[in-house]
């Protein structure tokens, strides 16, 4: 299991970077935990080709695995390495230069603007 | 792949430090330059508030205040949980320059990791959701 940052992080991103595991981990975020044939079913993927990613996906941390109904394996969406990979994301998207600029703007008149969202903004 | 931990900003203002720091420090300021309204509670320790119309409320705490010549307080990161404890620092600097203000920006905290990435905090909710949905069906089959 990555231990640091950088590489939980990028474990997500290699993990999204996929349609089809895009595409399992938003059926388990939306409908919750389910078997690999539960899938199949719903999602235009093999059953073959489900379970290797659910395997990718369990080994960088992103679902985990537990007992289901008939031994069925069940897997759940575990959300710690995505609010570790969000982090990055959050640096990204701040935005010092619209606040420091509309700071300027503030300083040099009396012209009221509202300010710019650092990153808060929906 | 790197990932910035800190983000860093520098600007020359033609203003003294004085007229600078009472724009980051104060609620009419703050209020005006950076949210669209702020309160401030302005002491190490002091809560301070910005909205922006139409947005989110954000809540900071003041950690530092030299005045004036630093100011800095945490803040939740974006798009994080309410409830998680981690928040960025962002620090505020005023050089005197000439008849202005060199200040930077510095904001950092963004690569911390949870104290336990893997731990209890984030177990504990699945868990705690399982739990409940489950005593819910334990409740419904004894109605």
């Amino acid at each position: 299991m990555p231990s640091d940052a950088e590489a939980i992080a990028e474990q997500v991103f290699a993990a999204l970077a996929d349609p089809s595991r895009r595409a399992i981990l938003a059926e388990l975020a939306s409908a919750g935990p389910a078997t690999a044939t539960d899938l199949a079913a719903r999602l235009p993927i093999t059953r073959q080709a489900i379970a290797k990613h659910l395997a990718l996906l369990a080994e960088a941390g992103l679902v985990t695995a537990e007992p289901g109904e008939r031994r069925r394996v069940r897997y759940r969406l575990h959300s710690a390495p995505m609010q570790v990979a969000q982090q990055f994301l959050a640096a990204l998207v701040r935005d010092w230069d619209g606040p420091l600029w509309a700071l300027q703007k503030h300083l040099d008149g009396p012209a009221r603007g509202p300010g710019t969202i650092p990153s808060h903004e929906t | 792949m790197v990932f910035p931990d800190r983000i860093e900003r520098t600007i020359e203002l033609a203003h003294p430090p004085g007229q600078v720091w009472a724009a980051l420090t104060t609620a009419e300021g703050l209020g005006t330059w950076f949210g669209n309204e702020a309160t401030i509670d302005l002491r190490p320790g002091g809560l301070a508030r910005m909205s922006w119309a139409g947005g989110p409320t954000v809540e900071m705490r003041v950690e530092r205040m030299e005045e004036p010549t630093v100011f800095g307080f945490t803040w939740p990161i974006y798009g994080l949980p309410d409830d998680d404890p981690r928040r960025t620092y962002v620090e505020f600097t005023l050089e005197p320059v000439g008849a202005g203000t060199r200040l930077t920006v510095v904001e950092s905290g963004f690569a911390q990791l949870p104290d336990d990435a893997y731990g209890k905090a984030y177990d504990g909710n699945t868990e705690g959701w399982a739990r409940e949905l489950s005593e819910l069906v334990d409740y419904l089959d004894a109605v």
